[in-house]
This record gives structure tokens, C-alpha cells and sequence, in this order.
């Protein structure tokens, strides 16, 4: 029978089918912060049980901490305590744990595919919501709740109902200044934030199959952001080429073994799909989101929609219009912006802060733009400086902080003040999200560096 | 483990006619820091139930004294974002066991039926028919059954069957958890883990 690339992977890690019920999925890789871990490391301390196998779980603290000063006890208490909590769980159970200054040290979504803990044909889970990214090599990657955490580290299982399947195509070749991250935020503008729910996504055609796998990150990464359980890519050389001497990939026989199984990741023929959409990647333009949720995005010289043309939800597409300080029918060229981040697992690795530099180089930063530029991990900050960007950063005006989530949940101190517009290059631009009051508009790191130097809405094209 | 059973409740409701309501709405990130599951009902919406000086914002639902109970309503799209189970606790800490709306988020409706609150899908218009009568006489009670998927309106005297799978409608119906199935499981699982790829 034929089946698509989710079924085969999805299919093997079945351990059973409950009747009427949710199947048992065996997890083959399981990544913890200190945020969504300690409830469930309690509740096996309650249970009195050990970690299954403890080998599978890897933990890193990224989502609370400071991206300044890493060297210096953290300042806020609750915040040490949940590390302190991570570091000593991890001791307990024979977790590899990467904390605060260790060199592996960063975003949960960047050092799982850079120490090669990400790999095709797996499934890996992780108690964050963009645990997708990891789809971007062809694995079924998904976010878990807490008490799930605490099933995959007492059973190596969690429960789950097997979700549809969603082929999303893509031909054509994207223009100059498009990014990635502006064929996610077009998907999603699409779809809307619930348009995918209750799917599994394969993004599949030319579009996908040019990018680099960090491209590809970004957009599984950015499933989740219109209801999909998760997005994924069916691997290639591409794939194989950056996977390979990785740390925790297999080596010699071992890796010509999954190297076979790793051939067979792809969709059949004659797979079906509950549902498929196609769209043309001639004609997407660089996006800017202008309301309180992800799927409210638009290219970039085009106006604010008018609420009359949203199916349903007026009243809450003005709340949202309201509390952006937003008019119907505006344009979104030229409005005056105050923070500038570039980073989080949507947009923090090397290629975005080539993309940034690009623009910046040459320029300086507009004096009433505060630029908060996070790296995704130690290794991208290394890079970073190997490449010789941070000179071209400096020169611009801008400095490079220490890597973590940081301020797109703004859980340490990375928080843009109440009624301040920041041009972010993270995931979501809901109420609040990157501090009280705060008000979001999401972009690529190239609108981002072009509202960095101009202090506004910018098309980055104009300045190439 | 387990957790309280779920069977026939009976209660009067919290409206919030909005949709998408977020999971950074539910529980702000910055009140994550716990490392123990107390405290997150106080932080339930927060920043719509509190000025920055955390003063009352008067006009927020949560916040009027004529309504309360243990079913909170929210519009379409409830519970979208992040896979914090947190937002689930502060609901069922706060006191809801049951959430009404015509549409939820996966992650927010798994985290639910794993920690005791019922996740409750009606259609658009049964939900308009709940709103209109909550608005109309705070004290409206609806009446939410598992065992047969059923939501009553018993001032209107409609009904409609919602879904839910036979297996979390018994783990709800009898206050079981995963986690005990699961670790009844573990021989079967490890012998599963000798054939895996990877």
C-alpha cells in the first residue's frame, strides 16, 4: 500500500493501537528545558521510577535565561531555581545536560540538529511547541505538554491519535529579498491559525526542495503556528550532507544501516493525503505580520485588510487592530518601530545572521531602534564571529548578546516595554508575548535589519 | 495516579466571546518559573485581569462578580500557541473543569483531557446559543454529561452530542491517567526499543 512519508515514520513507532483510542508511540529522541521539566521530574520522583533510558533525553536551558553576563549567578531567583532544578534532575537521571556556559549550550530547536541529535525517519518530542523544527530532516517532530514529558521519561512513550496528513506544494523559484521565513508567514496568512489543525504537515516542491536545511527549519518550525501538529520534508543529499560527522549521528556501518533506512523517507507515489494545497512561489513577497496572531500577515507594501473581509471574528480582528494601535487600510511601509530581535528557534542561525549583516553592512543602526541580536547557540555565536560578522554587526552599531529563547517569550529580562512596536524575527506576535503591552510584528531577518537601520518599516529590497 | 473523576456537572459559566484566545492569554510565560504545579490559578489571564500596577481591570469578565462557575466558554480557536501544560493548570486551578468552544487547539486539548478538564466542542452556532443566554441571565446553567456526550441547555432545552475518544472518555469517566497504562506497559516497550532504526 502506498503510504506518505508521515505514515512510514509514524507506522514504525507504533508499540500498539488502542481501539478507539490513541495509539502508544515510541519515542526515539526526547529534548527538555527547564521550563516544562520539573512538574514531570516530580511526578516520577512521586511515582518512584527511573528514567527509561536515559541515553534518549537530552536537556538544555535556553527558554529563562539571561543573554547578558552567563558567567554571573542568574539574578532572578525563580528563574536559578528552575535551572538549578534542570541540572540537578538531569545529574539524578543520567541526562546529558547542556546549562548556562556549557559550549553546546543553546535554543532547544538549534543544538538538536547541530550535534546531529536530529535525524531522519525519528521521532522526537520535546515540551515546547516548535519541537517541528526538527521535520526539516524528514522526522516526525512534535511539542508535548508536561504530564507527556513525564510518560516519555518513565515509558519512552506518549499516547497519542494518529493526525491527518496535509501535503503543502510549492513550485517556482523565490524572489530576491524572499526568505524562509516569508514562505511560512505567506502559508500561514493562507491557512490561518487554526487552518492546519488536527494535521500533519509535508511541504514538498521546488521551493522547499532549493532551500538549505536551515530554511527548511524555519519553516517546520513555523507549522505549529497555523494548528499543525507538526511539518516535515522528506530528507535528501542535502539533508545527508548536513547531518553527516555530526556528534550523535551514526558513524561507519552504522551509518550505511540508516542510510538505508533513511533512502526509503519519501512519499509514495500514490500516497493520499487528507488534504492538499498547492501554491506559487513566483509570487510571494517579503511579509510583515500587522495584528496579534500569526496568521495576520501581509506582504509588505500591501495595506491592512479591512474587517469586513475576515470570515467571522470582526470583533476580535479589531480587538486585535486595537491593541496593535493599527488602522484598517493602512499601510504598513514607513511606521516607526522601536526594538529590532533577531533570533529564537525561528530565525536564530548563522544563515539569518548572514541575511542581517548583509543588510546592515555598510550602515548604521537608526538611533531610536533598540537591536537585541541573540544567537540560537554557542556555535552560531562562534560562526558568527568566524565569519567575520560580528565586525560588520559592530561597525553597524550593533552588539551581540549571549545565546537563548530571550526576548521572544520574554521570560528573563529581554522585554520589550508596554505600547513599543519590535520588529522580531520569532514565532508568535500574540498580546503580550515578548513583554506586558508589548506589540509584535513579525518578519525575516532581512525586514528586521532594514527596520533596524531606517528605524521603520522597511522593504529590505530597497536597500540591496 | 489519577486524578478527580469527571462524570455529570452541573454549573453556571464564564463567558469570553474571543477568538483565538492564546496561550500566552491563559498564562502569561513569565509565570512559568514554578518548578512544583501550585499557584498558576492566580495568574489565569493575567494580563487581561490585571493593570501593571496590578490593580483590576473592572470590565474584564473574570473580574464581574455575576458570573462564575466551573465551565469557562471561549470562541473559536481556544487554547492556540504554545504546548504549556501550565495553561490547563491555571484553568483547572482557578477552579474550571470544563472548557466550552467550537474549535481548540491539539496540544492545549491533549494537555487538557491529561490533567482533568474537559475539553468541550460544540458547533458555532450551539456555542452563539450558550453566549446569548449566559449574557442574557448570568445565573444560566448548562449541564455537561460524559457518559453521553451530551451538553444540555436545560433554560433553552436544547441538547447537543459532542466527541471525544472511548478511551479519554474512560480515563476522564474514572479518573485514570496514561501514565499507569503506560508503565504497565514498559516490558512490551522495551522489547519494541531492541527493534527500532535509530
Amino acid at each position: 500500500m502506498s503510504k506518505t512519508l508521515f505514515d512510514k515514520v509514524w507506522d514504525s513507532h507504533v508499540v500498539h493501537r488502542i481501539t478507539n483510542g490513541p495509539d502508544v508511540l515510541f519515542i526515539d529522541r526526547h529534548m527538555v528545558h527547564e521550563v516544562t521539566s520539573p512538574v514531570a521530574f516530580l511526578g516520577l520522583k512521586n511515582r518512584n521510577v527511573k528514567v527509561l533510558f536515559p541515553e534518549k533525553t537530552f536537556a538544555t536551558a535556553d527558554h529563562n535565561t539571561p543573554t547578558i553576563n552567563q558567567h554571573l549567578p542568574v539574578k532572578d531567583l525563580l528563574s536559578a531555581n528552575q535551572l538549578k532544578a534542570l541540572e540537578e534532575n538531569s545529574k539524578l537521571h543520567g541526562i546529558s545536560y547542556w546549562g548556562l556556559g556549557h559550549e553546546k549550550n543553546g535554543i532547544v530547536h538549534v543544538v538538536g540538529p547541530e550535534y546531529g541529535i536530529t535525524q531522519p525517519g525519528a521521532t522526537i518530542v520535546c515540551g515546547d511547541s516548535h519541537t517541528s523544527t526538527h521535520g526539516a530532516f524528514g522526522a516526525v517532530a512534535f511539542g508535548i505538554g508536561t504530564s507527556e514529558v513525564e510518560m516519555v521519561l518513565s515509558t519512552q512513550c506518549i499516547m497519542q491519535t494518529k493526525p491527518k496528513k496535509m501535503k503543502i506544494s510549492i513550485d517556482g523559484k523565490l524572489s530576491k529579498g524572499v526568505t524562509p521565513k516569508d514562505v511560512a508567514l505567506f502559508i500561514i496568512s493562507e491557512l490561518s491559525t487554526s487552518g492546519a489543525t488536527g494535521y500533519f504537515v509535508e511541504y514538498s516542491g521546488e521551493v522547499f526542495r532549493d532551500m538549505s536545511m536551515e530554511g527548511r527549519m524555519t519553516v517546520c518550525n513555523l507549522s505549529i503556528e497555523m494548528g499543525a501538529r507538526g511539518g516535515m520534508i522528506a530528507p535528501d543529499d542535502k539533508t545527508f550532507e548536513y547531518i553527516k560527522n555530526r556528534e550523535f549521528t551514526p558513524k561507519e556501518e552504522k551509518w550505511e544501516k540508516a542510510m538505508k533506512y533513511w533512502s526509503t523517507l519519501y512519499s509514495d507515489k500514490n500516497a493520499i493525503f487528507d488534504k492538499e494545497l498547492f501554491f506559487d512561489g513566483n509570487s510571494i513577497q517579503p511579509m510583515i505580520t500587522y495584528g496579534t496572531n500569526p496568521g495576520m500577515g501581509i506582504s509588505i507594501s500591501k495595506s491592512i485588510p479591512t474587517a469586513k473581509n475576515q470570515d467571522g471574528g470582526v470583533k476580535t480582528y479589531l480587538k486585535s487592530l486595537n491593541y496593535m494601535n493599527y488602522s484598517e487600510g493602512e499601510s504598513m511601509l514607513g511606521k516607526k518601530i522601536d526594538f529590532v530581535f533577531l533570533g529564537s528557534c525561528t530565525n536564530g542561525r548563522i544563515e539569518d545572521f548572514r541575511d542581517f549583516a548583509k543588510i546592515v553592512k555598510g550602515r548604521k543602526k537608526a538611533s531610536n531602534v533598540t537591536a537585541w541580536l541573540v544567537p540560537g547557540s554557542h556555535k552560531v555565536e562562534k560562526a558568527i564571529k568566524d565569519e567575520g560578522l560580528l565586525k560588520v554587526l559592530e561597525q553597524a552599531g550593533f552588539e551581540l548578546r549571549e545565546p537563548g529563547c530571550s526576548a521572544c517569550l520574554a521570560m528573563n529580562d529581554d522585554k520589550v516595554p508596554e505600547g513599543k512596536y519590535a520588529v522580531s524575527t520569532s514565532n508568535r506576535n500574540f498580546e503580550g508575548r515578548q513583554g506586558p503591552g508589548s506589540r509584535t510584528l513579525l518578519a525575516s531577518p532581512l525586514v528586521a535589519a532594514a527596520a533596524a537601520i531606517t528605524g521603520e518599516i522597511t522593504d529590505p529590497r530597497t536597500l540591496y | 495516579m489519577g486524578y478527580e473523576k469527571f462524570n455529570i456537572l452541573k454549573s453556571t459559566t464564564v463567558p469570553l466571546p474571543i477568538e483565538n484566545i492564546d496561550t500566552d492569554q491563559i498564562i502569561p510565560a513569565r509565570f512559568l518559573k514554578a518548578t512544583e504545579r501550585i499557584g498558576f490559578g492566580e495568574n489565569l489571564f493575567r494580563d487581561w485581569r490585571y493593570n501593571a500596577d496590578n490593580s483590576i481591570k473592572k470590565e474584564f469578565v473574570l473580574n464581574n462578580d455575576a458570573y462564575g462557575g466551573k465551565i469557562l466558554l471561549g470562541g473559536k480557536n481556544f487554547g492556540s500557541g504554545s504546548s504549556r501544560e501550565h495553561a490547563a493548570w491555571a484553568i483547572y486551578d482557578y477552579g474550571f473543569r470544563c472548557v466550552i468552544s467550537s474549535f481548540f487547539a491539539d496540544i492545549f486539548r491533549g494537555n487538557c483531557l491529561n490533567i482533568g478538564v474537559l475539553p468541550v466542542q460544540v458547533s458555532a452556532e450551539f456555542l452563539d446559543k450558550i453566549f446569548e443566554s449566559v449574557f442574557k441571565n448570568p445565573k444560566t446553567e448548562l449541564v455537561v454529561n460524559l457518559n453521553s456526550q451530551k451538553v444540555n441547555i436545560p433554560c433553552l432545552g436544547i441538547t447537543e452530542s459532542f466527541e471525544i475518544n472511548e478511551y479519554k472518555r474512560g480515563n476522564m469517566l474514572n479518573g485514570y491517567d496514561d501514565i499507569d497504562y503506560l508503565t504497565n506497559m514498559k516490558d512490551t516497550i522495551s522489547e519494541f526499543s531492541k527493534n527500532t532504526p535509530l
